[in-house]
């Protein structure tokens, strides 16, 4: 038997039967269309989350003071807990392979100027900030450099915060109050976004000793630190965590944070994310090939006596087993391929919906979505296929 | 051609063997005519079935054409059944969804034969039993005699040397009854060997030879003038 022959002949029987075989079918077209749309709502989420973390650069280390894994209360105890200070990060700073460290305090505020006014997030930092953050600055200059325990009454502003004070009009020059300090606005900063809830272009950036002296606090937030290349991060990990341990007197009081380590976890998260949605989806495609294994059981049913026939002028019991395991294939094949259309169209239609959700199709899922449906359809169709061929062509040729 | 030899066909029913045929031998020649007859029961499917290669005998050989095929396996027989075997049903075993043509051709797709030389040879067949005009027609657009026509067209096709008919005319009234005994008897005349299962005495009396079956023998073997006098038991 010819496969072209073979095709066409199953492809007749599918079509002999439209109604019942596209039925059929939709349940393998949902289940694809199901995996396609999911796997490319988890990897457009996947993508975007990474994509919000790598925009601060990818060789930084965090340091924050506490450390999570001790269960000390310190005080009550009489453990004491050592500040993260400004001379503990320029410490850091001296360590080899160290190229940037960012001090940070922060604070809310309230900002005026020009007789307008609004409470916003205050960050203290310095003057490496841009370089470590992949900040860029819009206009104007950053904060100066130097001794991290120099107070200069300089700010920059975030654009949305410049916009919202200053309007279309220039602010370098002009004097602001800060959480009623005075500054000087020495430059406006490029839009960046959001970052967990916190704006960032809604903002205003003063020295970190400004910053530590107006909200009257006596330890830093966190320190970033960040190194010359992602071979170094082990060494300079450690580097850093002598340091410190020797700085606050034996004790590890803070905690370390590696961006590369921070992205792994995170990139692992998604993509179990993305797996367990897939294999949700996954359970509509084992409904669908029920749905198939169902219909072809019907159809060698029906078919008895077209089988006793087939079988009386020649047929192989091999080549009736392909018929049937062709026709299953081929409704699955149809299905899934429907079923990429599907997931296609609800990509494209969610996209328009929803512009923020982020999608991202792989092609790889589309393959995928196609090779299962065409592995669902030979499993579905192995059981009837076998039922047909322990037909008795004697009983199968009396049975109607 | 055809040779049985004590060819015994039993099936086990609640432990108890039920006899279909016991100790049948018969020998039938090259472009012979025969006609089974007997009342139901009497084994007649069960001959016809195992002459065409659709049942094993339990006991005895069977010899095709010299070959004891009552040993051959399931694609051996499937393949001898393709060559040399033509079955025309009384129920017609038209699938539906085909065209004549494509109906007459069916054999061929299993046979492997390319789709052109299909096309030219089913719509040959067709011709020669009269439905050059029907090729496109499906089953249940054309009259129950063009059905057992095509049926006809369909068991010629891989030109076979047997043609096992089970009560051709079963389906149909006298008069395209008799129009597809003329045929068929045409076929007969061009040497191919035939053998009918009829309950018809018309139909069984046009034959060279008459086997009349009952519980499983071959309890008459009626030829020769005997044919025109007196009637037909069963039949």
């Amino acid at each position: 038997m010819l496969f072209m022959d073979l095709i066409q002949f199953a492809g007749g029987a599918v079509w002999a039967h439209r109604l019942r075989s596209i039925l059929s079918l939709i349940g393998i077209a949902i289940g694809v269309g199901a995996v396609i749309l999911l796997t490319a709502i988890g990897e457009g989420t996947r993508y975007f989350v990474l994509a919000q973390f790598t925009q601060f650069g990818t060789n930084i280390l965090a340091i924050n003071p506490g450390k999570t894994k001790t269960l000390g209360i310190p005080g009550i105890l009489g453990g004491t807990t050592h500040k993260l200070t400004l001379e503990d990060a320029d410490a850091v700073s001296r360590i080899p392979g160290v190229e940037a460290v960012v001090p940070m305090a922060m604070g809310m505020g309230r900002v005026e100027a020009e007789g307008r006014g609004r409470s916003v997030n205050v960050f203290g930092v310095t003057a490496d900030m841009p370089a470590v953050w992949r900040f860029t600055i819009g206009q104007g200059e950053f904060l100066p450099g130097g001794d991290l325990n120099r107070a200069t009454a300089v700010a920059v502003l975030g654009p949305k915060m410049k916009r919202e004070l200053f309007g279309d009009q220039n602010p370098l020059g002009e004097i602001i109050r800060v959480a009623g300090y005075r500054f000087r606005v020495i430059g406006v900063m490029e839009p960046k976004g959001q970052i967990l809830g916190f704006d960032l272009d809604d903002a205003v950036y003063v020295p970190v000793a400004n910053a530590m002296r107006m909200f009257n606090l006596d330890e830093l937030m966190e320190i970033d630190v960040a190194y010359q290349s992602a071979k170094m991060v082990d060494r300079v990990l450690e580097a850093v965590r002598k340091i410190l341990i020797d700085r606050h007197h034996g004790t590890e009081d803070f905690s370390i944070t590696t961006q590369a380590a921070m992205l792994e976890s995170l990139d692992e998260i998604m993509g179990i994310v993305t797996l367990a949605a897939a294999g949700i989806a996954a359970i509509s495609l084992v409904v669908g090939a029920l749905g198939i294994v169902t219909m072809m059981w019907i159809s060698v049913g029906e078919r008895v006596s077209e089988i006793g026939l087939l079988r009386a002028m020649g047929a192989q019991p091999r080549q009736i087993f392909l018929i049937f395991i062709v026709e299953s294939v081929l409704l699955s094949v149809l299905g899934g391929a429907f079923g990429v259309f599907l997931g296609l169209v609800g990509a494209f239609a969610l996209t328009l919906v929803l512009p923020d959700l982020p999608i991202f199709v792989n092609e790889l899922y589309l393959m995928l979505g196609l090779l299962v449906a065409i592995a669902t359809g030979l499993l579905s169709g192995v059981a009837p296929a076998r039922r047909a061929i322990h037909i008795d062509p004697v009983e199968a040729l009396h049975s109607d | 051609m055809i040779e049985l030899q004590h060819i015994v066909k039993s099936y086990e029913v609640g432990g108890q063997p039920i006899y279909a045929l016991r100790d049948t031998s018969e020998s039938i020649q090259t472009g012979e005519y025969v006609a089974i007859v007997g009342p139901s029961g009497s084994g007649k499917s069960t001959l016809l079935n195992i002459i065409g290669c659709l049942l094993r005998p339990s006991e005895g050989s069977y010899l095709f054409n010299d070959e004891d095929v009552s040993q051959l396996d399931d694609q051996a027989l499937s393949q001898l059944r393709q060559h040399q075997i033509g079955f025309i049903f009384q129920s017609f075993h038209l699938v539906p969804r085909l065209t004549a043509l494509g109906n007459v051709a069916l054999p061929m797709v299993f046979a492997g034969i390319p789709a052109s030389e299909r096309q030219r040879r089913a719509q040959e067949a067709l011709g020669s039993v009269g439905l050059a005009d029907r090729v496109h027609h499906r089953p249940n657009q054309l009259s129950v005699g063009q059905r057992q026509r095509v049926v006809i067209a369909r068991a010629i096709i891989m030109q076979p040397s047997l043609l096992l008919a089970d009560e051709p005319t079963g389906n149909l009234d006298t008069h395209s009854g008799q129009q597809i005994m003329e045929l068929l008897e045409s076929l007969n005349a061009k040497g191919l060997t035939m053998i009918v299962v009829t309950h018809d005495s018309h139909v069984a009396r046009r034959a060279n030879r008459v086997l009349v079956l009952g519980d499983g023998n071959i309890v008459k073997r009626i030829q020769g003038k005997d044919m025109s006098s007196g009637s037909l038991p069963f039949a």
